[in-house]
């Protein structure tokens, strides 16, 4: 091949770099291993977590079953090595399957469009108040403190570099879902959105409705957040919200220390042209056959550059296809039957655990630790292979003897009764 | 001639929503063993749904079925070559896949102990050492979630390093050759972008560089090799003059595996660039992600990268949040950590040695397939390439027939296309990227591919205008799509 470019040696392939710039030392990283000795590296490594423990850890990340068929999907090559479906004539499969989700994420969450994924829950909160300041024209966020702490963290490295104003209203104490006193001194007519997330951080299911009638009262519109996608078996949908923002990693997404998860943007069908990311629609090839294709691209980054709705390329198709196969096989009434079994576990446990609120609630709750710091309570239930809740002061430093515990499906009854125990022994 | 592929029967399929059926299922619960309790009663009469409307209920064979009909209608790098340039699409080894799934990781919470993470925190803190001696950087954050978040963070960080010097300043600089994404992440940064044109060698032009840049310029954003797979010979000086003035160069680092192993931009003056794991590293593309977007940066942005950053104590790793200077987060928790493991896994597999060769086959492909396509497509830029290379449909044109439709064609011999129309600098562009894991027998078939197209397109263009004529669907009609967005499934009459 070097004699057809009429070169000599693979030297000369970039000869033409100034000397300067070339390495001329090899590279300081190990030779090449085996596939035995990288499978072993990180089987090892792997065994230096928390691995094979009982969790009651939730916050954002949660611990359900994965059905066998999604992994047995997603490993095939022609959804794992494909690119972006530019190609319609040759992308049908992963079209299809996004338009899939598309559909779902709009049954679940009860809005009329959603798009086909983003990076994950916390990046698409700043992304749908950017789409609330195109839609009002205007520059102001106000967030509730119930709004999962990274996320709004991360809302605030954006709107710090955009010029935006934000500013967070506080939760009713006792009750633990947030305070509509407090939104309606905190929302004014400079509002472009306000933003509340339900079952909030703390796991407490929010009333939509009045958070709803507050923000359009003062034209600015509501931002519902969620991150407990299975509560959305169970629960009414947010219909009042004009923007719903979600994390889908409950639906069969591996923990993965964090990521990669999937985001999803819902919103109504007159904000469509606003909606940020990738968006497949449905349409016919030149022989009338039905047939899937990227739409609306002219909002997107490659053809609007600097003008663009966001500059969001990537979505996260194949995590996103992990969802849709999980509510594949789920379905309408295996999804409501696994919200039920949640919603059993996590009141179980309840009832053993002084709770700090007393609203209504999901699959996880602040839990207030009367006899002992949440860090001893942990410790306590390290000894027994169990990884306890998140302690909240890091967060909430008036919750400090509080943690955040979450129980799901997978949690044994047995399990929940040793946590109880460590809590309430002295 | 087509030689790669024939014909093969593939099977309808409908949407999910029309398998459905009430009563149908594909998942089993296990008998509940705390007492049930009431929707209604836990949660209040008015927050409990009716059922999700819509939601499919199928078998399990059928949910199975459904997916892998759908798999088929797919064209994927396990088929073939994958020729898409700036989007790197190489091999993606099993064995990544494997170890990503290891119980210990995959089951890894982000919120468990710092002391029971250790494992996780150790293949960050190695794949951090690896992206810093490949790049000649000094400090990397792993938190960015794919390549345009990875631009917007390391923006982000010359804003607050120039914030910190007392003025933001309030433009940067973008050579017209650039990813659509850089000047939207400028944008969104709150920066104004100019474009700087390229000379006739189709890189930056340093007189005009030059006089571009005053004390209002924040950086540079430069594509290197650029999206016509030229080196940027002058990057030295580039860098240089941005320096002058107090700016700084912010790298792309879409087209780092033309350079892992025989150049480190920290070595050429770059102060700030992110990487693409999905594309240098081979982590795969999913059909659009999930991607991953480390932003490596030299010692004097290190203090403003995103909390948390991971630190050695006592021994120990652990998560350091109490950094005044940093930026924020830019992402919940610590960034796509299943596509960190594959890609370190990827540069184990190769080691220091293998990345290079990996670098040179690649360089080597591209010019083979360069070498055989000039007398058939128009070369407008002369320069030497490395990792890819850019045709025009110059002479095509003439007959009636673009670089889109020839794509479309390529697909009935047996190929993904090139990338089509990019870079907007070159008319009709036909960017070609092989990648190195390509064998010589599957790229001489891709240059007989074009050729022969190039023959068609002289005796009947028309036909050409017509391809694809073997796939399921033949060419879509996305005008109507955009039109009259219909972007979810209803029921039929609705």
């Amino acid at each position: 091949m070097l004699a057809a470019c009429g070169l000599e040696s693979a030297e000369d392939l970039f000869s033409h770099l100034p000397k300067d710039v070339r390495l001329e030392r090899p590279l300081a990283i190990p030779p090449g291993k085996s596939e035995y000795e990288i499978v072993d590296y990180f089987r090892g490594r792997g065994a230096e977590n928390a691995n094979g423990r009982a969790s009651f850890l939730g916050a954002g990340a949660y611990y359900h079953y994965r059905p066998v068929l999604v992994d047995t999907v997603v490993s095939r090559g022609e959804f794992l090595t494909a690119y972006t479906p530019y190609q319609a004539e040759i992308s049908q499969g992963t079209l299809a399957a996004i338009f899939e989700f598309q559909t779902m994420a709009c049954q679940l969450t009860g809005m009329e469009v959603a798009n086909a994924s983003m990076y994950d829950g916390s990046t698409a909160v700043p992304e749908a108040a950017q789409m609330a300041r195109r839609i009002t024209r205007r520059d102001r966020i106000v967030a509730a403190n119930t709004v999962h702490p990274e996320y709004r963290q991360v809302l605030a490295t954006y709107a710090r570099n955009q010029g935006v104003e934000t500013a967070e209203f506080g939760y009713a104490p006792g009750v633990g879902c947030s305070s509509m006193e407090e939104l309606e001194e905190a929302v004014d007519d400079r509002t472009a959105a306000v933003i509340i997330q339900s079952p909030n951080f703390f796991g407490v299911v929010e009333e939509i409705k009045p958070a709803a009638e507050l923000a359009h009262k003062h034209g600015a519109l509501l931002v519902v957040v969620f991150t407990e996608a299975v509560s959305l078996g169970l629960l009414e949908p947010p219909r009042e919200a004009d923007i719903v923002v979600g994390e889908m990693q409950s639906f069969a997404i591996p923990p993965s220390y964090g990521g990669p998860y999937a985001g999803v943007i819902a919103t109504k069908q007159k904000h469509i042209r606003q909606i940020p990311g990738r968006l497949v629609g449905q349409t016919k090839d030149s022989n009338g056959n039905v047939a899937y294709c990227l739409t609306l691209s002219t909002r997107e980054q490659h053809i609007r550059r600097e003008k663009a709705t966001s500059n969001i390329c990537t979505n996260q198709a194949l995590v996103a296809l992990m969802a849709t196969v999980f509510m594949t096989v789920y379905g309408k009434r295996g999804l409501r039957e696994l919200a039920e079994q949640n919603l059993a576990k996590s009141h179980y446990l309840a009832g053993k655990l002084p709770q700090k609120f007393f609203g209504p609630f999901f699959n996880e709750f602040v839990a207030h630790s009367v006899l002992q710091s949440p860090a001893e309570v942990n410790r306590r239930l390290a000894g027994k292979n169990i990884v306890g809740g998140l302690p909240l002061g890091r967060f909430y430093p008036e919750l400090e003897d509080c943690m955040l515990v979450c129980a799901t499906e997978m949690s044994r009854r047995e399990d929940m009764d040793t946590l109880a125990e460590a809590f309430l022994s002295r | 001639m087509i030689k790669k592929v024939r014909s093969h029967i593939t099977q309808n399929e409908p949407p999910i929503f029309e398998r459905s059926s009430p009563g149908k299922a594909a998942y089993q619960l296990p008998e509940l063993d705390v007492p049930p309790v009431d929707a209604g009663e836990a949660l209040g009469a008015a927050s409990v749904r009716s059922g999700i409307e819509g939601f499919p209920e199928v078998s399990e064979v059928e949910a199975i079925r459904h997916f892998t009909r759908l798999s088929t209608y797919n064209y994927a790098i396990d088929h073939g070559l994958y020729p898409l340039g700036s989007c790197t699409m190489k091999y993606n080894p099993r064995v990544n896949e494997a170890v990503a799934q290891v119980e210990g990781l995959a089951w890894a919470h982000p919120y468990q102990p710092d002391e029971l993470s250790q494992g996780a925190m150790e293949i960050m803190a190695a794949l951090d050492a690896a992206l810093c001696e490949i790049t000649g950087m000094d400090a990397v954050t792993l938190q960015p979630a794919a390549g345009a978040h990875g631009e917007l963070t390391g923006i982000l960080l010359v804003r607050a390093a120039l914030e910190a010097q007392g003025n933001p300043r309030k433009k940067i600089l973008i050579p017209d050759s650039a990813h659509g994404t850089n000047p939207a992440t400028v944008s969104i940064a709150g920066y104004e972008v100019e474009n700087i044109n390229s000379n006739d060698r189709a890189m930056v032009d340093v007189a005009s560089l030059a006089n571009a840049v005053d004390e209002d310029v924040a950086a540079l954003m430069v594509t290197n090799p650029n999206t016509l797979g030229t080196f940027e010979e002058n990057i030295t000086q580039v860098a240089e003059i941005l320096h002058a003035k107090g700016a700084m160069v912010y790298m792309d680092g879409a087209n780092m595996n033309a350079l892992a192993g025989i150049a480190r931009p920290g070595d050429f003056g770059i102060d700030v660039m992110h990487l693409n794991l999905h594309k240098t590293f081979s982590t795969p593309h999913g059909g659009g992600g999930p991607g991953s977007g480390p932003v490596v940066v030299k010692r004097h942005l290190e203090p403003f990268l995103p909390i948390p950053r991971l630190d050695r104590v006592d021994d120990q790793w652990r998560w350091n949040y109490d950094r005044p200077r940093s930026i924020g987060r830019v992402r919940a928790f610590y960034g796509n950590f299943g596509v960190l493991v594959r890609a370190l896994a990827y540069i184990m597999a190769h080691g220091g040695d293998g990345l290079r060769k990996a670098t040179i086959d690649a360089i080597l492909n591209a010019n083979y397939i360069r070498k055989g396509l000039e007398a058939h497509y128009e070369l407008p830029h002369k320069a030497p390439v490395m990792h890819e290379c850019v045709f025009s449909d110059e002479r095509q044109a003439k007959r009636g027939v673009s670089t889109g439709d020839i794509a479309k064609r390529l697909i009935d011999y047996g190929f993904h296309p090139y990338t089509v129309s990019f870079p907007l600098i070159v008319k009709g562009a036909m960017m070609i990227e092989p990648t190195e894991t390509e064998s010589k027998q599957e790229i001489d078939l891709f240059i007989d591919a074009l050729v022969s197209i190039a023959q068609e397109i002289e005796e009947n263009p028309d036909f050409v205008k017509g391809a694809p004529y073997s796939t399921r669907v033949s060419r879509v009609d996305e005008v109507t799509a955009a039109r009259k967005p219909i972007v979810r499934w209803t029921p039929p009459g609705d």
